[in-house]
């Protein structure tokens, strides 16, 4: 589904990605996880088509296409949805409104007939139940004025709405109390089909408890330095990061 | 922004719909101001002996005064000398006639702007006056508001069959003597509307008028004034256009607003004026003086503005609170694109006790736009009780435009209760993003963000109104960004 080849990215002149190599298929949960400042988030965006990065290497490859000629919102019609790890507020705009255009830019690529404000409702209902948002929460302005975990629920109830291919949550575990951290995974595994991926970015191995990942790969210096089951996450828990940052001199780096 | 391309400059850019030109024979007076025309003026509407004295004094007046410099804009020197103070079409200069009786090329003009004029298809509940260079051309629904005593008409007429009322308050809020352009104003304004709303009658339907420059090398100076008498209520729009021409353009205008006790106002504009070309050639100096008198006890005034047009706009809409409990409200949107200027704002004037006041100013910067917001809350030593809250937001789109705020304050009563905030805000890659990597593309995100900014100016607006605002918005900024 997803096909990163030996890519690299930078901002202004500091090289931050340097020969990523990740391939997802579909059906599959992947963990990446490494210290603060390895590249995780700016990998992330990259994928989502962020211009703030300069592309500098490398091909993405996904579902056939090249996926670094796309804009950004053709690639999120095309199905990729990212869990922002800094999700952004937008005064005066209610996230009923956002999010029925989000749905309806969708719709519109795909061909799709625009869904009214009834109908878009109606299905919403039943998600904002699952994932515990309040009516009040829904008409609320994007993001504004909600705490750091209301933000996150918002992101992953977006997720639901936009039932996307390859979602990529960026540590949306950070900052969460153990019932969030469950809303959070019940809605990931709810997800959870044989033609979705989903690509989960965490500091701690603590949400992989509950979103089981058939890998786990871990960033240092920009590059994938180990990639594993689900032990490794584990391993890294046990014995911290520090013995991983010596993976990351490029001569001692294990391709994945 | 440093990226190559950046999300914020791949939009096109759309032209000024409404700057087209009707070909109209009309009757133009040569450039030039003196005496003997504003004498002209007045004879051509046939005006009473009060108005002519009242247009000498305010031009002898004028020939004392200079142009203030204290407003953030810069333009060259404007040459009075070299506009013409009074066109009119031709077929209208007789006086007021029906609506069967104004020129086909009009009424097809005011349709493709947008407002139709025959009453079987113009907007339901909305009656037009349509002011087209110095003259009023029609007004709808007349018939039906006189039943109710409300008296809407061109300010020619009003000052034709209703002089007593124009004596009683011309000039009572805005006097002759106030500031250079409404004095040149008070000596060569040739049509406006005029509105009067009689004891305990709610207007119906909202009453309008529509201003259109047409002719070249004029200046337009109309003259509004609408009075709203003890319990009445009324909500007034205002909007504007202009065709696009390489030359300024002279727009001096001059609003009214008496309240008396239990009367309120509702006064909203969009100003649309033709805002010149990309690089600041052509396009309308809006100087205007707007201000409402707050005369009688629990009256109100409610100014809603929505500023995209014009090369340079210069107002303040204001309110005097003189009766006791009396309300003032400015709700503005300036929104500033290319090389356009904007300073605008507005004064409440606090004299009655327990006098409120609230203003809530958007200002949008983009391009190479300098956009000021400038704002003076007075509380007079009367004024027991009474309280401001004022918000002013600057949103700022690419790195070339200017946001200024000079919020005054004088306060000289101990009880009053002042509240004052302000933020600036860039348009953020970050925001754009967010919605972009939500399937929403740029151009539709920038008009939500825009829109979610504006949001407490906008539902302060008439329906209608809103929705045309919103769109406005939208082609004021496209291709904004860089
Ligand atoms: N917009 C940016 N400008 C400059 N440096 C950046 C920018 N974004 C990220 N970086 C730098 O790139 C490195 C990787 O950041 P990031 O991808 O956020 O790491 P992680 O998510 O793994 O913590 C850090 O050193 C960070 O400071
Ligand atoms: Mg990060």
């Amino acid at each position: 589904m997803l096909e990163i080849k030996n890519l690299s990215a930078k901002v202004e002149d500091k090289q931050i990605l340097k020969g990523i190599n990740l391939s997802v298929k579909a059906g599959e949960i992947h963990a990446i996880m490494g210290p603060n400042g390895s590249g995780k988030s700016t990998l992330a965006q990259v994928i989502a088509g962020r211009d703030t990065f300069e592309v500098t290497g490398g091909s993405v490859t996904y579902l056939g296409k090249d996926l670094l000629e796309l804009a950004p919102e053709e690639r999120a019609c095309e199905g990729i949805f990212l869990a922002f790890q800094y999700p952004v507020e937008i005064p005066g705009v209610s996230n009923l409104y956002f999010l029925r255009a989000a749905v309806n830019a969708a719709r519109k690529y795909r061909g799709e007939e625009e869904l009214d404000a009834m109908d878009f409702m109606t299905g919403a209902k039943g998600k904002m139940a699952s994932l515990g948002m309040s009516d009040q929460m829904i008409s609320r302005a994007v993001n504004v004025g909600f705490s750091g975990g209301e933000k996150k629920r918002n992101e992953i109830f977006q997720m639901a709405m936009l039932e996307p291919k390859l979602a990529i949550l960026d540590e949306t575990d950070s900052g969460l109390d153990i019932d969030a951290l469950k809303t959070v995974a019940d809605g990931v595994n709810a997800l959870r089909s044989p033609d979705r991926a989903v690509i989960v970015v965490t500091h701690y191995q603590r949400l992989l408890d509950y979103i089981i990942p058939d890998f786990v790969h871990v960033l240092a210096d920009g590059r994938v330095v180990k990639s594993g089951d689900k032990s490794l996450a584990l391993e890294l828990e046990d014995k911290g990061y520090s013995w991983i940052e010596q993976l990351a001199q490029p001569e001692l780096a294990v391709r994945s | 922004m440093s990226t190559p391309t950046t999300d914020l400059d791949v939009l096109t850019s759309q032209d000024y719909k409404y700057g087209f030109v009707t070909d109209i024979e009309t009757e133009t007076v040569p450039p030039g101001l003196n005496e003997d025309i504003v004498r002209w003026i007045s004879a051509k509407k046939k005006e009473p002996e009060f108005m002519l004295d009242w247009r000498l004094k305010a031009y002898r007046h004028w020939l004392t005064m200079a142009e203030p410099k204290w407003p953030n804009v810069h333009y060259p020197p404007i040459d009075y000398q070299a506009a013409s103070y009074f066109s009119a079409p031709k077929s209208k200069t007789d006086g007021p006639k029906s609506l069967d009786d104004v020129d086909p090329e009009l009424l097809a003009t005011y349709e493709k702007l947008g407002i139709p004029l025959s009453e079987r298809a113009a907007l339901a509940g909305v009656a037009v006056d349509a002011v087209f260079d110095s003259v009023s051309v029609a007004t709808t629904f007349k018939g039906e508001l006189e039943k109710l005593g409300i008296i809407f008409c061109s300010f020619s007429e009003a000052v034709l069959n209703h002089p007593e009322l124009i004596e009683k308050y011309l000039g009572t809020v805005v006097p002759y003597t106030d500031n250079f352009f409404a004095t040149l104003n008070s000596a060569v304004f040739s049509d406006g509307s005029f509105c009067y709303i009689p004891k305990g009658v709610r207007s119906p339907m909202e009453l309008s008028t529509y201003f259109r420059i047409n002719a070249a090398n004029t200046g337009q100076f109309e003259r509004t004034l609408i009075i709203a008498d003890e319990g009445s209520h009324v909500s007034y729009l205002e909007g504007c256009t202009a065709p696009m021409r390489d030359e300024n353009q002279l727009h001096a205008a001059v609003v009214e607003l008496v309240a008396l006790d239990n009367a309120q106002i509702k006064y909203s504009t969009v100003q649309n004026w033709y805002p010149g070309d990309k690089e600041g050639k052509g396009g309308i100096y809006n100087f205007v003086t707007k201000r409402g008198a707050c005369r009688g006890v629990n009256s109100k005034i409610s100014w809603t503005q929505v500023e995209t047009g014009s090369a340079i706009t210069w107002k303040y809409p204001s309110c005097i609170l003189i009766g006791d409990n009396s309300v003032g409200e400015f709700y503005s949107v300036a929104v500033t694109n290319n090389r356009q200027q904007a300073d605008t704002g507005t004064k409440m004037i606090h004299i009655g006790k327990n006098t409120r006041s609230t203003i809530i100013s958007k200002g949008i910067s983009a391009g190479r736009s300098s956009n000021t917001y400038r704002g003076l809350v007075k509380i007079q030593k009367g004024a027991q009780g009474a309280r401001n809250f004022s918000q002013c937001d600057s949103m700022l789109m690419g790195d070339e435009c200017g946001a200024h705020t000079f919020p005054y304050l004088e306060v000289k009563n101990p009880t009053a209760q002042v509240e004052h905030e302000a933020t600036t805000s860039k348009i953020g890659e970050d925001q754009l993003f967010y919605c972009n990597q939500r399937g929403i593309p740029t151009e539709d995100a920038i008009s939500m963000i825009v829109n979610g900014f504006c949001k407490e100016v906008f539902k302060e607006l008439p329906m209608e109104f809103a929705v045309e605002a919103q769109k406005l918005l939208g082609v004021s900024l496209e291709g904004s960004v860089g």
